[in-house]
């Protein structure tokens, strides 16, 4: 299992690796300023956005098993705390966590 | 070598208030926590968290080991989860370069690109002169990294003591920061097309495919944010 492990580590470790080298080799030829670099940073921001909301929608592991509309009611909560208090980042991080594990713990 | 002024610029970044750090911490110690209880030992937890620092993917791993996934599909799993960071790379690299650096800092600091230290740069990469930004990156980028593995150690050693709503409550902090740092960054058109039109999309694809779902949503909604911006301007 030791080995297995080790294996599936490194494994996984260069699957990681691929793209954030292919990332720096591709860059090589390409200037901020270029309509290419606008659209791979326009990709960049997508694929962030799109990888986000499917980790609050469809997520995996321990987050799984909270009911949906808690974890909706999680994310607007945290939205409106956001603006609330200008734009910190802090805030809303912090009391998500401690909101949804205090409604979990009352959930069926 | 690397700059130490700008290095330590960079590695003290991350110590602000608001520092995507916190983000970083909190699901590292949801992961250490994770690697405990799938058996892992602590050294091959750190090995894990050293060698990949990437949280989906590390996620994605763990699943994986759980239904018992054969190598090849944990490492395409991985492989898709984590191809976001082509995109991320290709858009912070020519940010970062100039003809008096040599070649090996970047393709040795490209392992650093995460969302949390390519936010850190984004946001502060227009203070540094272009000749050093690379040395400020790798200062960023370890302080990062440092802090995930960490933060491993901590979750790991911590899975004793947290129960599940306090692991559940840990996991949904890394998507809430960075859904909140992400609506932040929505400040033209371009981008923010680019970012809401992932956040729908991304979902919708998960029902044609859920392990494409973040690649071809990125793409496609990066594309039409693109041509929009070209459109009417940024």
């Amino acid at each position: 299992m030791a080995t297995n492990i080790i294996l599936i580590i490194l494994v996984t470790s260069f699957a990681t690796y691929i793209s954030r080298f292919l990332g720096a080799f591709t860059s090589e030829k390409i200037v901020e300023t270029s309509k290419i670099y606008k659209w791979f940073n326009c990709v960049a921001y997508s694929t962030l956005a799109a990888l986000i909301s499917r980790m609050l929608i469809f997520p995996s592991g321990d987050l799984s098993d909270v009911n949906y509309i808690l974890r909706i009611t999680v994310i607007l909560l945290s939205i409106l705390i956001f603006y609330v208090t200008k734009r910190n980042l802090v805030y809303p991080t912090v009391l998500s966590a401690i909101i949804l594990a205090t409604l979990n713990s009352f959930a069926v | 070598m690397i700059n130490p002024k700008y290095f330590l610029k960079g590695v003290l970044c991350s110590r602000k208030f608001d520092s995507p750090a916190i983000a970083l911490g909190a699901s590292f110690i949801a992961i250490g926590a994770l690697l405990k209880n799938l058996g892992f030992t602590i050294q091959e937890s750190i090995f894990s968290t050293f060698l990949t620092y990437a949280l989906p993917g590390s996620l994605v791993m763990a699943e994986s080991m759980l239904i018992g996934a054969s190598l090849i599909n944990i490492f395409l799993a991985v492989w898709l989860v984590n191809s976001r960071l082509y995109p991320m790379t290709v858009s912070i690299m020519p940010l970062l370069k100039h003809e008096s650096q040599p070649r090996w800092k970047y393709y040795l600091s490209c392992h650093f690109v995460a969302v949390s230290s390519w936010l850190i740069l984004k946001s502060n990469y227009e203070e540094i002169e272009k000749n050093y930004r690379i040395d400020f990156w790798i200062g960023i980028g370890t302080a990062t990294w440092l802090i995930a593995i960490f933060s491993t150690v901590l979750g790991y050693y911590a899975a004793d003591f947290l129960n599940k709503d306090m692991i559940i409550g840990l996991t949904i902090v890394n998507p809430i920061y960075f859904m909140c740092a992400m609506i932040g960054v929505m400040k033209t058109i371009q981008l923010s097309s680019a970012i809401l039109l992932g956040a729908i999309l991304g979902p919708i694809f998960y029902f044609i495919s859920p392990e494409w779902s973040v690649l071809i949503g990125g793409v496609v909604a990066g594309t039409v944010a693109y041509l929009i911006g070209e459109k009417y301007g940024n």
